[in-house]
């Protein structure tokens, strides 16, 4: 969930009245936003860095508000304001226009190499702005929420603005080889080779996250103006040249992407945000983009929809009465301009291009129950008759572990993730052998594999509990992981039991004796006859030579007991004699 | 049956004694050992509230061994000057005397004798005065006589430097009569026997009392994992509802079940590396359900159903990587795709208890593994006040009354809503789970009826067991951590 910060007071002072923190979160709650945190930028900094740091920093109180991760239109004061406002009925939503200049449209130009490598562009102009220090930093912080959030870090769009006064138009987006490319970039005062700027950023902590993208790719993105000055290098940097100010009047906006739908709504985004602070508010200059099939195209899009939907489907899916007018004054309030049409019982709904967000009636029912309230709805019990019923897998599971615990051994809750080690090497298999699933992308060693026995986890649980008085006697009855191409994903669970006895003594008919009790209580009678169970001298590598049986039950072999080998004991850091027994219980449903 | 006869000699002294009466005193008067009394006193406590005794040091002054030769005798200047006859001594015959050394100095510088030197047969000692006054011996007497308060700090000290008085602690005891007082004394039985019930002595004989403040032994067992005891009365409420527990026997899934069929798009941040476990081997789904797969991608890519859907380019190898499932809602999928098979439609409510995995680097508060629950209501007509009705008898069902709904975004139910409960503890409220309605997106190209609706909630296992048990980490409930 994004998290925009505002100042306290530049927030109530647009809103026009102020609030005391409870009732600002309260607001917040009702809305879908959460007051996640009230603090100072001097807090923030002597929290992370300590107090000296934050000496002088400034402490003008921030509120940090959670944001739903699809309502990009909050994602700045601008927008957040606009939706309080709106909300609570003190103003209306804006109407977003686009326009196109009196003199010479600003067109950009794709070509063709572009193609393999970040295809999309969209641009826009706002005319005559207005910034001031807090309209410019809010600006600027919007880009990189955008970025951070629906732009996945640039990687689907990524955006550039520009002092067009600085610039002459028409604008071409191409992509050259890295070596072709040279510039001033952002905030540098001299020029780099694209090849030397992505070394340089290397070490840079905010640009380093981005270089990936495109770091490997034989040509780089690249928009020139008519004179050959390089507006940006997406989705890296923007250059020096064009940079904007506080004092820059006109910006030329362009997103650059792989993905179209995206970067349409992030340019929307933006000019519908920001075109409050122009000459004439809420109006947009068009700019046209050239495709390399020599179709044209207009932006922002800016598209406003119609949806209409009944008011009894919102009333039955909220589980609320209210006429359709009020119904209709319900998503008013959400931005949702909406008006009863037809039989009077049809809404029609105008969905502005700042609600990228809603895209089917559910989107409309739910604004309509959030204006009503949550908390207003009347709460209701479905009248659904039905049977409960346990998977019989894990009823098994239940049954079984009051009985384990009844005989005296401890469950254990362990990790169904682990090392290969931990179930191959520890245990003296190759992990070859084991069946195992392997993970691609574990952050450490403790995430190679899905376990394949229980086993390593209990003596693991062992070994942290050393301290206990002996005897220790755990067990666990949990899922196991194996591949089986019989299976639709190529891989399956098995749930096993697994009971570890440690002491002085291996104790191994103490396992036995155990195993005998489960089989009483599973109603597997001794013997070999069928439907019996019996043990039968085996060998396995983690268990003491002669040490060990396979455990045979209705005709099938279920698992192993023994002792267990000293290397074992020895690689799981423990220094007794130990026993135990592993079975897969699914032969007993 | 008696303690010796200090014991009942103790007792009886104590029956006459005024208040109570002081061990060493009491030695003194019977003429025994202190450690005799004291051993008395030690097992009368023992029997009970016969007597009470208090422990008291104090501290006393004693004569060494030489500062009692002097308080007989005489100290060993006074000794060497009632030596000397009137016509003096040789010098040489007085330092043989036993006091001589130590006498002749201290004599001397009492200015009670002197020495002639001139003398013929070597130098002679007379004395100087015709009567002297023992003062040091005066003094270890008034010790002796157990006056020591009358001598100044000064002199004492003095007397302790020549070593002829000690300083010495005492612990004695102040006994006095307990509430069970009596002369005669007989020894507690501590427990009841096979015997006694037989022969019925039970009956004359006194029993020493339990201490009702001492730990009992606690039994030998095993126990359950307290996490797992949680997961059971969940699943008792679950079934005390009238949900029936959904299949989940399957840690692995592919991203299609896992986000696709919940209309996840797949540049959903939650698809990425750093949050979702991702499988090398067995790498992809071998099987899926295809016709199914095709209206999920259209859906996707295209919209439908009354979507605008995600108009993106749907990649169906992104939906073959398998991965360690995220959440069991995969499993919920899968079930109701089942249900959405068999016609005609029949109401359902599922629930499921299990495992699921997030690519996290484990402390106390982020884990690798954790149980989501998960509940799920699919019949015609539900609403958002449904939804809310049986959270609410849910979470009252787990002792949690107070809650309250907050508007908010999950990619796979519209509406949602987060579920808070108020928390005495922490005096605000806290997130208990989180809830919706499924998105008609998922449900519909699965081949469920348009006017069935699915509400479904989650949490996570370990949540409400930390805010029922006040812990404020979840980490502790793994075993090996």
């Amino acid at each position: 969930m994004p998290t925009v910060s505002v100042k306290r007071d530049l927030l109530f002072r647009a809103l026009g009245r102020t609030y005391t923190d409870e009732e600002f979160d309260e607001l917040c709650f009702e809305f879908g936003l959460e007051l996640d945190e009230i603090t100072s930028e001097k807090e923030i900094i002597s929290k992370e860095q300590g107090n000296e740091k934050a000496e002088g920093a400034s402490d003008v109180v921030l509120y940090k508000i959670d944001v739903p991760a699809n309502r990009y239109d909050l994602l700045c004061l601008e927008g957040l304001v606009r939706g309080l406002q709106v909300f609570k009925e003190r103003i209306k939503a804006p109407v977003y226009k686009r326009v196109t200049p009196n003199g010479e449209i600003q067109k950009l130009i794709i070509t063709e190499e572009t193609a393999r490598i970040r295809p999309y562009a969209v641009a826009a102009v706002l005319r005559n702005i207005k910034f001031t220090k807090d309209r410019y930093d809010s600006f600027i912080e919007l880009q990189e929420k955008l970025h951070q959030n629906i732009c996945r870090k640039r990687a689907l769009v990524a955006i550039g603005t520009h002092d067009l006064d600085t610039l002459s138009g028409p604008f071409t987006y191409t992509a050259k080889r890295p070596s072709d490319i040279k510039f001033k970039p952002l905030n540098k005062t001299k020029e780099y080779t694209a090849c030397e700027l992505m070394n340089i950023y290397k070490t840079d902590n905010q640009l380093k996250h981005y270089l990936h993208i495109i770091e490997n790719k034989p040509l780089f993105p690249v928009i020139y103006d008519s004179n050959g000055v390089v507006l940006s290098m997406p989705p890296i940097i923007n250059g020096n040249h064009s940079k904007i100010t506080v004092n820059t009047r006109n910006v030329f906006i362009e997103c650059t992407g792989t993905d179209f739908t995206k970067a349409k709504i992030v340019l929307d985004v933006i000019v519908t945000m920001f075109s409050e602070y122009c000459e004439n508010p809420f109006t947009v200059e068009a700019a046209e983009v050239v495709f390399p099939n020599g179709k044209s195209y207009t932006f922002p899009e800016l598209a406003y929809r119609k949806e209409i939907v009944r008011a009894d489907l919102i009333n039955k899916k909220v589980g609320i009465r209210e006429t359709p007018e009020n119904i209709a004054k319900l998503l008013t309030r959400m931005h949702l301009k909406s008006e009863v049409i037809g039989d009077g019982n049809q809404i029609e709904i105008e969905i502005p291009p700042t609600r990228a967000d809603v895209i089917h009636a559910c989107d409309i029912v739910e604004d309509a129950a959030i204006a009503y309230g949550y908390n207003n709805i009347q709460m209701a019990l479905p009248k659904t008759y039905t049977i409960a019923n346990q998977f019989p897998l894990n009823k098994l599971t239940e049954l079984l572990r009051y009985d384990m615990a009844a005989a005296g051994f401890t469950e254990a809750l362990t990790f169904a993730l682990c090392s290969q080690e931990d179930i191959a090497d520890k245990l003296g298999l190759d992990i070859s052998a084991t069946k195992a699933v392997h993970i691609s992308n574990p952050k450490t060693a403790e995430f190679q594999v899905a376990r394949t026995t229980l086993l390593p986890g209990l003596l693991k649980t062992i070994a942290a509990n050393r301290k206990m008085p002996l005897p220790l006697k755990l067990f666990e009855i949990s899922d196991i992981v194996v591949k089986d191409s019989s299976r639709d994903v190529g891989a399956r669970n098995y749930r096993h039991l697994c009971a570890v006895y440690y002491n002085k003594n291996p104790g191994f008919e103490i396992i036995h004796g155990l195993l005998d009790r489960i089989m009483q209580l599973l109603n597997v009678p001794p013997g070999e006859k069928k439907g019996g169970y019996v043990i039968k001298a085996s060998e396995g590598a983690a268990f003491f030579p002669g040490r060990c049986a396979e455990i045979l039950a209705r005709g099938q072999s279920i698992g192993k007991l023994g002792v267990l080998h000293p290397d074992v004991i020895t690689k799981f850091e423990l220094t007794m004699p130990c026993s135990s027994l592993e079975i897969n219980i699914e032969p007993f449903l | 049956m008696a303690d010796g006869p200090v014991a009942e000699v103790l007792l009886r002294q104590l029956a006459a004694a005024d208040g109570g009466l002081d061990s060493a005193e009491l030695a003194a008067k019977l003429g025994v050992e202190h450690q005799a009394v004291v051993g008395a006193v030690k097992s009368l406590q023992a029997l009970g509230e016969i007597i009470e005794a208090e422990l008291r040091s104090t501290k006393r002054w004693e004569l060494t061994a030489e500062g009692e030769e002097i308080a007989r005798e005489g100290s060993h200047e006074a000794r060497v000057f009632r030596s000397i006859p009137p016509e003096g001594l040789a010098q040489s015959e007085l330092m043989r005397l036993p006091s001589g050394k130590v006498g002749f100095s201290k004599a001397m510088s009492n200015k009670w004798i002197r020495v002639d030197k001139s003398a013929a047969d070597g130098p002679r000692v007379f004395r100087v005065v015709d009567s002297v006054e023992d003062e040091v011996q005066r003094r270890l007497q008034l010790v002796q006589g157990g006056q020591a308060e009358k001598l100044g700090e000064k002199e004492r000290s003095e007397l302790r430097k020549r070593k002829l008085l000690t300083e010495v602690t005492l612990k004695t005891y102040w006994v006095s009569k307990g509430s069970a007082f009596s002369t005669s004394i007989s020894k507690q039985e501590t427990e009841l026997s096979p015997e006694m019930i037989s022969s019925g002595s039970w009956r004359d004989r006194p029993f020493k009392p339990y201490n009702f403040l001492a730990h009992g032994v606690l039994p030998d067992s095993g126990h359950l994992h307290p996490l797992l005891k949680v997961r059971s009365e969940l699943r008792q409420i679950f079934l005390e509802m009238g949900f029936t527990e959904m299949p989940t026997d399957n840690f692995i899934e592919s991203s299609f079940w896992n986000f696709d069929a919940l209309f996840q798009p797949q540049q959903h941040p939650a698809r990425d590396q750093h949050d979702t476990f991702f499988l090398r081997d067995p790498a992809e789904a071998l099987q899926l359900p295809m016709d199914y797969v095709h209206r999920v991608k259209r859906t996707h890519s295209q919209g439908g159903y009354g979507s605008q859907g995600y108009k993106y380019n749907w990649k169906l190898e992104e939906a073959r990587k398998n991965l360690l499932r995220t959440h069991t809602t995969s499993a919920s999928a899968r079930a109701l795709y089942r249900l959405a098979q068999k016609k005609p439609f029949t109401p359902a409510k599922y629930f499921s208890i299990d495992r699921v995995f997030r690519n996290e680097t484990l402390d106390a508060t982020h884990l690798a593994e954790f149980h989501q629950i998960e509940g799920v209501v699919a019949d015609h007509g539900l609403t958002l006040g449904h939804l809310m009705g049986v959270l609410r008898e849910f979470f009252t069902k787990l002792g949690i009354t107070q809650l309250r709904f907050k508007p908010a975004y999950n990619p796979y139910t519209e509406p949602s809503m987060e579920v808070f409960s108020y928390h005495q503890g922490l005096r605000k409220w806290v997130e208990v789970g989180n809830s919706g309605i499924f998105r008609p997106e998922m449900l519909l190209p699965m081949g469920l009826p348009e006017n069935v609706s699915v509400i479904a909630w989650g949490l996570s296992l370990e949540r409400p067991t930390m805010i029922n048990t006040a812990s404020t980490t979840s980490g502790s409930w793994w075993a090996t951590r």
